[in-house]
């Protein structure tokens, strides 16, 4: 949100006029460990994304690619999840450092 | 019914950026309810509480499809009268497309204050969908037991301390509560089983009129368990027979799971700090009476079912 309007400009009762604009929101300066993606362990299962509370899970063309970072808030479901090859993760989770 | 691929393929409606804790279940129910819902237009509202509340702090919403805002007692009653609003303009000419109706409502807004609305709505027939997304407790206000709240579980409300040990009393099955209304479909589901859900969603949805789903929806703020385990909390209560898997489908039951060897409700009850003072000795009978609870409503449900 880039400046706050006035009340006379707002729309009738407060409503949102776009939908979806909590894109614009960033989650992930909440975070304390974030996922590491390995695609060579990558099975392109899904489970990470269709589990994910955050949508931050990227798909490009159907594929997993990586985490948008704005959002991601490092919970970790999406690595505990995660099948993997030969039981060998293709999600990890790694501590954030300052 | 859509695999992963064609629900990713739908793209999402519940996007990120909302405010609920990390590895929140609840926004994990209204992102795979609004992709399984996603091949049609859909207008949503939601009661208040936690959903609501992360999703739609002005001016930012999550919400990628109409979303009208209700109180805590009347997600119910405000999508009928927006689907009854819609009838009207259809007949009218008005609008053409076809759409589908959604509400959301916590356990204290479905078990509890919610429950008239709900009871009208599904009894006048609506064409609207109902998913009560069920954490057990009011979360939103800081862990108040709700009647959803299982046996045992310490809220703040129903401490654990020298008078109570956690809550007295058993919870209402709320999901035979809305089956007694006769409407054509009527379905539990749990966050941790995709498949499951998205299948009940859309094939909610395909049946028409009234229909209701209970999700049970793992908290990792109320219940006490690390963030990463949402999903497998839920599948835990799945195998331990406290969830089944089942749906009433124009009134004939089938349970859709049954765990190839059901483990002992201890399993999932320890996991979680709500339950942790049932560990003492001096709570052994509690347990019991859970375990006993359990058995006997899974008994209860196969004969409902080989009816
Ligand atoms: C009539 C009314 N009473 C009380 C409240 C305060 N309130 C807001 S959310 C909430 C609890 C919601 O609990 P639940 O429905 O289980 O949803 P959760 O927060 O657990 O997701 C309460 C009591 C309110 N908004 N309206
Ligand atoms: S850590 Fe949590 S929020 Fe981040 S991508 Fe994984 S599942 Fe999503
Ligand atoms: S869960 Fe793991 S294997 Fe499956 S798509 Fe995601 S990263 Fe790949
Ligand atoms: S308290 Fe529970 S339901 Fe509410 S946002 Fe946090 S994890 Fe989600
Ligand atoms: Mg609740």
């Amino acid at each position: 949100m880039s400046e706050l309007k006035k009340y006379k400009e707002l729309a009738l009762g407060g409503n949102i006029e776009k939908s979806g604009t909590a894109v614009d929101f960033k989650t992930g300066d909440w975070r304390s460990s974030r996922p590491v993606y390995h695609p060579e362990n990558c099975i392109q299962c899904l489970f990470c994304w269709v589990y994910c509370p955050d949508s931050a899970v990227i798909l490009k063309d159907g594929q997993v690619t990586g985490f948008n970072l704005d959002h991601c808030k490092g919970c970790g479901i999406c690595a505990h999840e995660c099948p993997g090859k030969k039981k060998v993760k293709a999600i990890v989770m790694e501590e954030e450092v300052k | 019914m859509a695999n992963l691929k064609e629900l990713a393929a739908r793209g999402d409606k519940f996007t990120g950026g909302h405010r609920a804790c990390a590895g929140c279940g609840a926004t994990i129910v209204a992102r795979q309810a609004l992709l399984a819902a996603g091949d049609k237009p859909v207008v949503a509202t939601c009661a208040t509480g936690c959903l609501e509340v992360v999703s739609t702090i002005f001016p930012y919403t999550a919400w990628d499809v109409p979303f009208i805002h209700s109180a805590f007692e009347n997600s119910a009653a405000t999508i009928s009268g927006v689907e009854a609003a819609y009838k009207s303009l259809k007949r009218q000419g008005t609008v053409k497309e076809d759409i589908r109706f959604m509400a959301f409502g916590g356990d204290g807004g479905t078990y509890d204050i919610g429950l008239q609305a709900l009871s009208g709505a599904m009894e006048r027939g609506h064409n609207m969908l109902y998913i009560c997304y069920d954490n057990q407790a009011y979360m939103n206000t800081g862990i108040q037991r709700s009647s959803a709240t299982p046996k045992g579980s310490a809220t703040t409300t129903s401490p654990n301390g020298k008078k109570i040990p956690g809550k007295v009393q058993f919870r209402k099955n709320l999901t035979e509560i809305i089956a007694a209304h006769g409407i054509p479909y009527v379905a539990q589901s749990v966050v941790g089983n995709w498949s499951d859900f998205t299948k009940k969603v859309e094939k909610a949805l395909a049946k028409g009129g009234p229909a209701f789903i209970a999700v049970l929806q793992p908290c990792r703020l109320g219940w006490g368990y690390p963030p990463e385990l949402t999903a497998e909390m839920g599948r835990l209560a799945v195998d331990t027979n406290f969830w089944p898997l089942y749906e009433v489908e124009d009134g004939k039951y089938k349970i859709n799971y049954t765990p190839k060897e059901r483990k002992p409700i201890t399993e999932w009850l320890f996991q979680q700090e709500r339950f942790r003072h049932l560990k003492r000795p001096e709570n052994q009978a509690i347990l019991e009476e859970i375990q006993k609870d359990i058995d006997l409503r899974w008994e209860n449900l196969g004969k409902k079912c080989s009816q």
